[in-house]
């Protein structure tokens, strides 16, 4: 396993894309991804094949919910930091399709 | 240690911690104490006194494949490879080079003549000129296509060792880390990228000319990071200085091509070689000027002052990632992709 | 070239502030908990180099204790299954393998002991390479020995899905993980209060497939990433869980992980193959733990299409070293790496005794690999 730089599609043509990382480009194939790829989308990529797409703004989303992760863990009010934490556990849940 | 009856593995030709140990072992025996800095050392060249100055003498083996790479081919590789290791030992004015090539039966002549021209303006940018040579060809399968051994000769005033660190000291490399060996990892067929990457290979004499020039005497230790990369270039100087060497991450300059490929391999930067690069130890109070007369060459522009000398961990390169620290491995033998 | 957008937005994952901010709160987290140690298991290779590669256990408070489970495929594939494809390879077929089962010591040899000899064997990087390994030799038979966790295993269903040569077949030594986490959880012992789950298998097989395991053992599982703010982020959710008391699944990794997964992969992993009980190097017999091919795909079976002879490569016993080895604890995450007697000494990258020495995933070579020591906080 990788630690997984995501890509950026150049190229698509039928079931392989043509992806870049940082001026490295590689073939990958799109059988198992289960979005439609389309040129300058982000894919993961794991042994030559992209197994997610990531929507563009998918890292300011996930950097807020740690900045809401940390606050909800500052507070010492145990009954407002149970309600922050429901919060957090329901929006990272909602995060997912 | 390994008995005589061990085989020798391509891990003993890496650069890293088992070829080190297969020198010391077989052959460094070879070689009598001398009047300057001998075999013993297993420095990046011997250093032999003539009344007072020093005759600096180094030698090398180029077995680079693929022969013609991004960025160069292995008979620029041969030039500058000479004429860097004389310079890492504070000879930057060769004086000539040796060109010895074995060649496999059924090479082109054409690609014989390349590698020509490529030696002759290797030698130009450096400022010296090939003085002697020896050819031979052998059969068919009984060698990869060509081997170009090169041996350099300099006079110097003053000998630099890469054993003269000493705590406190700085870190300064002369660019970016990982061109080279990334650059040829790349080109394998079997790992199916495509990429910019070029190697370095450059003569970097006008470089350290320019560093002695700043430095002086504050100048105290160098090495060329080939095989085994950076890390094993301060591996053995923290191992010979016995001080302990941290660098800072962010510090490092790595392109972000070279970056990335390393990250898709899963191989680090700082283990694979560089061939047109210098590593310099100096004193503190030089740090600053050293680096400025770096960036002032055109081969400098990169430069940077990583790291600094330290009393604990003798030997130990450690990393500070700016997340935390951990220790560098020195590389075993040649590094593998990882699957990704 | 190198978008800026993308270049800053990579950056974003490794930033120091947000890391000390994440490593501050979870400091207060587990203190806030007043005793020690919290253990928490991590279950994939890919996240202790994470944690070893940045420094990460540093940054760690001392009384938490983050223990690497059986998270290495390749570790725990068991001896007979590297015989298996020792002995394919001895008798003449062409053996396809990813680089890490190379020198993965079988009953007495390795692949790489196998090439030495004369089998052929090569290393790929995808499962592709080994189907054009297959076209390139029609007259041989080439055999693809498949190792790797579930995200693995899509891409060989992928392939066997789309269609074949005739000359190739599967190996499968594919390893399903959430069963593991199952017996690693049961075990006698065992002290972990709460499991972190790796991004990439979650992102084909969704969050929701640790709900059961969640039900079962009441205790929190958390999906996270592999960048160090995703490390940290999913660490500090997983403690604050354990201090809560809640018993749930968390998803930190949403902008790969959603809670169905990806059905697409889920539908072809299923088609190919069936989890299988088998025994997990070291570990235990894993009920559901092994994936093996379904009998529609019998003709790409290697296990079907040849008879395949371990006996004479199981005569030989485990060497004496092989007998101290404690791998096995290791991956079950009751002993460290540095507990052994043989790491760093009779056991290296260069001479393995353990799988967890042989694979860049294995506990032993990573710790190995960043000097034996991953937290260097006392040096200036």
């Amino acid at each position: 396993m990788c630690l997984g730089v995501p890509g950026k599609v150049l190229a698509v043509d039928g079931l392989v894309a043509t992806v870049d990382f940082f001026g490295v480009t590689k073939t990958l194939r799109l059988d198992i991804v289960d979005e439609k790829v389309a040129v300058g989308d982000y894919v993961l990529n794991h042994v030559g094949f992209a197994i997610r797409r990531i929507p563009p703004d998918e890292a300011a989303e996930t950097l807020k919910l740690f900045e809401e992760l940390i606050a909800s863990t500052a507070s010492g009010d145990l009954m407002a930091e149970d309600v922050r934490g429901e919060i957090a556990a329901a929006r990272a849940r909602k995060g997912e399709g | 240690m390994a008995g005589p009856g061990e085989r020798i593995g391509l891990r003993h030709g890496a650069g890293g911690r088992a070829m080190r140990e297969l020198v010391e072992e077989v052959f460094a025996s070879l070689g009598d104490e001398v009047d300057g800095i001998g075999l013993s050392a297993l420095d990046d060249g011997a250093a032999l006194r003539l009344g007072d100055r020093f005759l600096v003498l180094t030698t090398d083996s180029h077995v680079v494949h693929p022969i013609f790479f991004p960025g160069g081919d292995i008979g620029r590789l041969a030039v500058c490879g000479t004429v860097n290791d004389l310079a890492v030992m504070g000879a930057t004015e060769p004086l000539g080079l040796t060109c010895a090539v074995v060649i496999e039966e059924g090479f082109l002549r054409a690609d014989l003549e390349r590698i020509r021209d490529s030696m002759r303006a290797a030698c130009a940018e450096a400022g010296t000129t090939v003085v002697t040579g020896d050819t031979k060809v052998m059969g068919r399968g009984e060698l990869d296509g060509i081997i170009i051994n090169t041996a350099g000769v300099a006079l110097c005033d003053r000998v630099v060792t890469d054993a003269g660190l000493e705590v406190g000291d700085r870190i300064i490399v002369s660019g970016t880390l990982g061109d080279h060996g990334l650059a040829v990892m790349t080109r394998r067929r079997d790992l199916r990228l495509e990429g910019d990457l070029a190697s370095d290979v450059a003569p970097v004499n006008g470089l350290v000319r320019a560093a002695l020039k700043a430095a002086g005497e504050d100048l105290v230790a160098m090495k060329d990071p080939t095989r085994g990369g950076l890390s094993s270039a301060l591996h053995e100087m923290a191992h010979k200085a016995r001080v302990g060497i941290v660098i800072e991450e962010a510090r490092l300059p790595i392109a972000p091509a070279v970056r990335a490929a390393g990250e898709i391999l899963g191989i680090d930067p700082l283990v694979v070689a560089n061939e047109g690069k210098a590593v310099l130890g100096v004193r503190p109070r030089a740090a600053e000027r050293v680096l400025a007369a770096l960036r002032e060459h055109p081969l400098g522009r990169s430069a940077a002052i990583v790291g600094t000398c330290i009393a604990e961990r003798p030997g130990n390169l450690i990393l500070d990632t700016g997340l935390g620290k951990r220790l560098v491995a020195e590389l075993d033998g040649e590094p593998l992709p990882r699957i990704c | 070239m190198a978008d800026l957008e993308e270049e800053l937005r990579q950056l974003k994952f490794r930033d120091p502030e947000r890391a000390r901010a994440l490593a501050r709160a979870l400091e207060r987290e587990v203190k806030a908990i007043g005793r020690a140690p919290v253990s928490i298991m991590h279950v994939c290779g890919s996240h202790e180099q994470s944690i070893a590669r940045f420094g990460l256990r540093a940054t760690f408070p001392a009384e938490l204790e983050v223990v690497m489970g059986p998270g290495c495929p390749v570790c725990v594939t068991d001896m007979p299954e590297v015989d298996e494809a020792v002995a394919l390879g001895l008798s003449g077929h062409r053996i396809a393998t990813y680089g890490d089962m190379l020198k993965v010591p079988g009953t007495a040899r390795s692949l790489a002991d196998a090439k030495a000899e004369g089998a052929k064997v090569e290393v790929v990087y995808s499962v592709e390479q080994a189907v054009e390994l297959a076209q390139a030799y029609p007259a041989e038979e080439v055999v693809f020995f498949a190792s790797g966790f579930e995200t693995t295993a899509v891409a060989t269903a992928a392939i066997l899905v789309r269609g074949v040569p005739e000359n190739f077949s599967v190996l499968s030594a594919h390893k399903y993980i959430p069963p593991a986490m199952e017996i690693v959880a049961e075990m006698p012992g065992n002290r972990i209060e709460g499991f972190l789950a790796a991004g990439h298998a979650a992102a084909i097989t969704g969050a929701a497939v640790f709900e059961p395991f969640v039900e079962r053992h009441r205790l929190p599982v958390v999906v996270g990433g592999f960048e160090p703010l995703d490390v940290l982020a999913a660490l500090l959710k997983l403690v604050e869980l354990v201090r809560a008391g809640r018993a749930e699944v968390a998803n930190m990794y949403p902008r790969v992980v959603t809670r169905e997964g990806n059905r697409a992969a889920q539908e072809k992993l299923w088609r190919v193959f069936k989890p299988t009980g088998g025994r997990w190097r070291g570990i235990a017999h894993i009920p559901n733990g092994n994936l093996r091919l379904r009998d529609e795909f019998a003709r790409v079976d290697a296990r079907r299409r040849f008879a395949i002879d371990v006996a004479s490569l199981q005569e030989r016993a485990p060497s004496p070293l092989a007998e101290r080895c404690i791998c096995g604890d290791i991956m079950a995450g009751l002993r460290r790496p540095t507990d052994c007697e043989l790491f760093g000494t009779s056991c290296r990258p260069e001479s393995p005794v353990g799988a967890c020495m042989v694979s860049s995933e294995g506990s032993c070579r990573i710790w190995h690999t960043y000097g034996g020591i991953p937290d260097l906080k006392e040096v200036g």
